[in-house]
């Protein structure tokens, strides 16, 4: 491993988790708020992926940056107050099942109408080619354009919640929400905003990582996983935690990805012989490579065991 | 039937309590059996038989999931890890029985395959059930994806793309029976189906049946009455498990190939738990109404049309927002309404519902099937026919005609709504009217 | 757990309880001893604490230090189901029943674990004799046996706080807590449900959180006065309402010092 190839991947690494944590984070706080765990909050992703990839087409990429998001926003909105809205008095599993009802209706709409293989959602001139190489290994711009967007949308997400007066009036809703009624605040509408501003972020996350990536009808399942373990992991309802566990599986699933070792490489290392006929040949095998997509899963498992209220837990259920 | 029952170490004398058999259940189950037993004498053909056989063990895996929602109030993304690993527990085991290296018949293979999700179900579970609610639905995820990702890292087990194949018929042959032709699986089937529910059906009237309905409705307050909750629902896992594994050694019978890729998708999870809620979570029958409508919708709708996810889809969004028991809950209401002879009332509106419905639904099943078919089909032409009327998707008169015919259709259908929920709420209060005047006897 | 003391004399004791949630400290040295067979009513202003106490007893939090001793054993950061099978039930303020389950099952459910069927689903429960006669005489004991089949959640509230009852002395525990057990009853609903109390509850010990001095008086056999998380007087009822501390801490000082003056 050398130096340069660690530097790109650990850079690589952060983008990709705080691409993460945009997603998580939007997660989070309509779980913070309403108790409802968004099954469809990747949907709203691959949403604002497919629809930047249009409106690029129409008006190029920087209005994308802005109108596919408020698109997915109104949406979100619509959505909460017409379907969820109306289950939240059958409980928590209705909520979820219907956004789980959601997601699976946003995809087949989604290959409906932009069909099934991924689409040639590019990046706009300014952001092609390297920011900086590092003898011969390039850092991409499009990647820092990510962490640029990730970190500017955490700052103001944080200043709106601590400073704004809809801020605080979010803040109250999140634990009170019949008081802060009574108190005459349009609470359902709160909520509604709240939705509809969760699935923009997403949606945002959405523009910026369709192109950066891959925009196709898969990305949604393929990292809504992983958005659910990250939220696991980082415990249920902390920002923080989540902040910290998408850097971290966004690091360790970057690195994994590049190394070839496996255990047979490490017994080699130390002088011992392993051939097929070596009991659990086939798990000493894997390269960490192979093993990169279950890493995330396997953290999860070992977090349950040993910590099970997440590494910054703070809501219990 | 009667019997006399006394109270114990009391001095009241012993009192005659007239106590029928429960005829009622007996016929049901009767009839169950029958049904089982004359269905593919009913529907010959062998399409039909395949329908037959899935729903048969599709039965077992519905219900052993609605141990955990319906009875337990566990949402679990991750059931078909148990169905899936016992399906490939049941291969192996069929596979090395065929070679004369386990003396396993072919009729025990799911019970093999019931002990393998039990078996994994027990080490898996213990992590899963550590919590509950939203946190424990995502943990069933992230064990279904970690499950599903590794069928990709030991091709020696999950036998990789290709997945994994045997032959049914091995070794001696079962009194006769050797288990090679369809009809001769589907009443292996039929036979673990009706014995499976029986079984389960058992379970909801034992202990930790109750105390598993007790955990769902108040996990709180089950810890102080002496129950550890987490435990309550970690050997509800093992039990639910257990079916699921049979219910995946019955399938591995019947298609003889097993690959990781489907048996252990999230999707296929997510296929369980859309049918049984659709089916209805809250009534013991319902996971089998959606057992039914799980194989009818992936056999028949599926070749009706290239839409049938999307109309899926919007099926279950509408079943969670306005009746979320499911069709049994829809059932059992009506059934309500018929006993205390109400239900006569009500016959016109379902028909108004039901012709307005209609009406509205095909117009969009017409834009529907018309987009469907430029993004699919479009070098076939623009003419698509649908229902014997030929569209053209690319003309503004096709769909024009779809959109008025779809609006006039809901329009109706919302004035006749109303009027409904009118009538509805009337039958209610008349019908609680009733059971308080019973009470007050 | 090694009991500390098998003979006490005592079936409840408090020693120096303390809890805190965060940086504030709720229960500041709560000291008890309750006899058994006793009854006690926990009386004191809102916000005292009295709710937090019987969660910290029945283990639904641990305390932060102090221990809670049950016949003689440690209990403190026990599970509520340990302490429950140790022989203490609790009801709760909010009531908490089974909603969608009848009024038997919701009885017979509280009998299970206490009979010994434990986790078991080799037997059915329509052939547990004892559990199913322990239920019907619990149901005719908080007179709703003519609701057997009724759902718990269509029941009148008095009806839901007697189920309630009735699930807490279900499993034959001997130290009970009633958590406001008339909260929200009217007059004629109260002295009624006291009545069934004083009945149920026979021969046992009983702790209860009240507000409604009326029912204290005809109910216990001490009162326990909590004020900021301590308890600063236990004892009879008449030497309690002539405790000055007392007076001082419902009444204010100055009330107080008029009757100090006015002797």
């Amino acid at each position: 491993m050398n130096p340069e190839f660690f530097v790109i991947s650990l850079l690589n690494g952060v983008s990709y988790g705080l691409l993460l944590f945009m997603l998580s984070s939007g997660l989070t706080l309509i779980f913070s708020m309403m108790g409802v765990l968004n099954f469809a909050h990747t949907s709203f992703y691959m949403l604002g992926a497919y629809f930047a990839f249009t409106i690029s087409g129409v008006v190029g990429f920087w209005p994308a940056l802005v109108l596919a998001p408020l698109v997915v926003f109104a949406l979100g909105a619509a959505f909460e107050r017409y379907c969820l809205r109306r289950v939240h008095k059958f409980g928590h599993v209705p909520e979820l099942l219907v956004t789980f009802g959601l997601s699976y209706l946003i995809l087949e709409v989604v290959q409906l109408v932009w069909g099934r293989s991924t689409v040639p959602y590019g990046l706009p001139e300014q952001l092609q080619g390297p920011l900086f190489s590092l003898y011969g290994t390039q850092f991409p711009k499009s990647r820092s354009f990510v962490m640029l967007v990730a970190l500017l949308m955490l700052v103001s997400v944080w200043l709106l919640l601590t400073r704004t007066r809809i801020g605080l009036v979010i803040q109250a809703a999140l634990k009170y929400p019949e008081m802060v009624e009574a108190l005459g605040h349009n609470v359902p509408r709160v909520f509604m905003l709240v939705f509809g501003g969760g699935a923009a972020l997403a949606g945002l996350a959405g523009v910026i990582g369709g192109n950066t990536y891959v925009t196709e009808p898969a990305m949604a399942a393929s990292v809504g996983s992983i958005i659910f373990v990250v939220v696991v992991v980082g415990g249920m309802g902390s920002l923080a935690g989540a902040f910290l566990a998408s850097l971290l599986i966004g690091l360790v699933q970057t690195f994994a990805v590049a190394l070839d070792y496996s255990m047979v490489h490490v017994f080699k290392a130390v002088g011992v012989a392993v051939t097929e006929q070596t009991f659990g040949y086939p798990l000493l095998k894997l390269t960490i490579s192979q093993v990169a997509p279950i890493l995330p899963y396997l953290f999860l498992v070992l977090i349950l065991i040993f910590r099970p209220k997440g590494l910054l837990g703070t809501r219990e259920d | 039937m009667n019997s006399i029952s006394t109270t114990s170490a009391s001095n009241t004398p012993p009192y005659y309590r007239f106590k029928p058999w429960n005829v009622g259940r007996f016929v049901i189950w009767t009839l169950f059996a029958v049904m089982l037993i004359v269905a593919p004498m009913l529907f010959r053909s062998s399409l039909a038989l395949t329908m037959l056989s899935q729903i048969g063990y599709l039965i077992i895996i519905c219900l052993s999931y609605n141990m955990l929602l319906g009875q337990g109030g566990m949402l679990s993304f991750g059931h078909a890890v148990y169905t899936g690993l016992g399906s490939f527990i049941a291969i192996h085991a069929m596979n090395m029985a065929g070679k004369g290296e386990v003396p396993i018949p072919l009729v025990l293979i799911p019970l093999v395959g019931g002990l393998a999700g039990a078996f994994f179900a027990i080490i898996l579970g213990f992590v899963t059930t550590k919590k509950s609610g939203t946190t424990f639905a995502m943990i069933t995820l992230g064990i279904g994806e970690l499950v599903a990702s590794m069928a990709l890292m030991f091709p020696e087990f999950f036998g990789g793309e290709g997945g994994i194949t045997t032959d049914r018929v091995y070794g001696k042959s079962f009194f006769g029976i050797s288990f090679g032709p369809a009809i001769q699986v589907y009443y292996l089937i039929a036979a673990y189906c009706f014995v499976c529910t029986a079984a389960m059906f058992a379970f909801t009237g034992t202990p930790l049946g109750r105390i598993l309905n007790a955990v769902r409705d108040n996990p709180e307050r089950v810890e102080f009455i002496g129950y550890n909750t987490q435990r309550v629902r970690y050997f509800a896992f093992i039990i639910a498990g257990f079916f699921a594994g049979i219910g995946g050694g019955l399938a591995t019978i019947n298609f003889e190939i097993i690959t990781g890729a489907d048996s252990l998708s999230v999707v296929r999870s997510g296929g369980y738990l859309l049918f049984t809620f659709l089916g209805g979570a809250t009534f013991f029958f319902g996971p089998i109404i959606g057992a039914v409508l799980l194989v009818l919708a992936s056999v028949l709708l599926s070749e009706l049309s290239k839409a049938w996810l999307l109309y899926l889809g919007l099926v279950f969004l509408f079943m969670v927002m306005y009746a979320p028991g499911g069709i049994a809950s829809l059932i059992m209401m009506n059934l309500r309404l018929a006993k205390y002879g109400k239900l006569s009332q009500l016959w016109t509106s379902y028909l108004a519902l039901a012709g307005t419905a209609l009406v509205g639904v095909l117009g969009a099943a017409c834009m529907i099937e018309m987009t469907y078919h430029l993004q699919l089909n479009a070098a076939l032409g623009p003419e698509v026919t649908f229902l014997g009327a030929t569209l053209n998707a690319k003309s503004l008169t096709s769909w024009f005609g779809a959109i008025f015919v779809m609006l006039t259709g809901f329009g109706l259908f919302e004035l006749c709504r109303r009027q409904f929920v009118r009538q509805w709420g009337r039958i209610q209060e008349e019908i609680e009217h009733e059971i308080k005047r019973a009470e007050a006897l | 757990m090694a009991a500390d003391n098998a003979t006490t004399p005592y079936a409840l004791e408090l020693r120096d309880l303390r809890k805190s949630f965060g940086k504030t400290e709720i229960i500041r040295g709560a000291n008890l001893a309750v006899a058994p067979g006793e009854r006690v009513a926990i009386i004191g202003p809102n916000g005292a604490g009295k709710s937090t106490l019987f969660n910290l007893i029945s283990g639904r939090f641990a305390p932060t230090s102090g221990d809670v001793i049950l016949n003689g054993q440690r209990i403190n950061g026990m599970a509520p189901y340990e302490i429950n099978r140790r022989g203490l039930s609790r009801s709760f303020q909010i009531t908490n029943i089974f909603p969608k389950l009848s009024v038997f099952e919701n009885l017979r459910c509280g009998v299970l674990w206490s009979m010994g069927y434990k986790y078991t689903f080799l037997r059915f429960l329509s052939g547990l004799h004892d559990a199913n006669e322990r239920a019907k005489q619990l149901m005719e004991m908080i007179k709703l046996d003519k609701k057997r089949d009724t759902l718990a959640m269509n029941l009148t509230y008095a009806e839901q706080r007697a189920l309630e009852i009735g699930i807490t002395i279900a499993g034959g525990a001997n130290v009970i807590l009633l958590d406001e057990p008339t909260a929200g009853m009217s007059k004629s609903e109260t002295t009624r449900f006291i009545h069934l109390i004083k009945e149920v509850t026979e021969g046992r010990t009983l702790l209860t959180v009240e507000h409604d001095m009326g029912v204290v008086f005809g109910l216990a056999d001490k009162i326990a006065v909590v004020v900021y998380g301590e308890v600063i007087a236990f004892d009879t009822p008449e030497k309690v309402r002539a405790n000055q501390r007392v007076q001082e801490a419902y009444l204010g000082s100055v009330v107080a010092d008029q009757q100090a003056g006015g002797h």
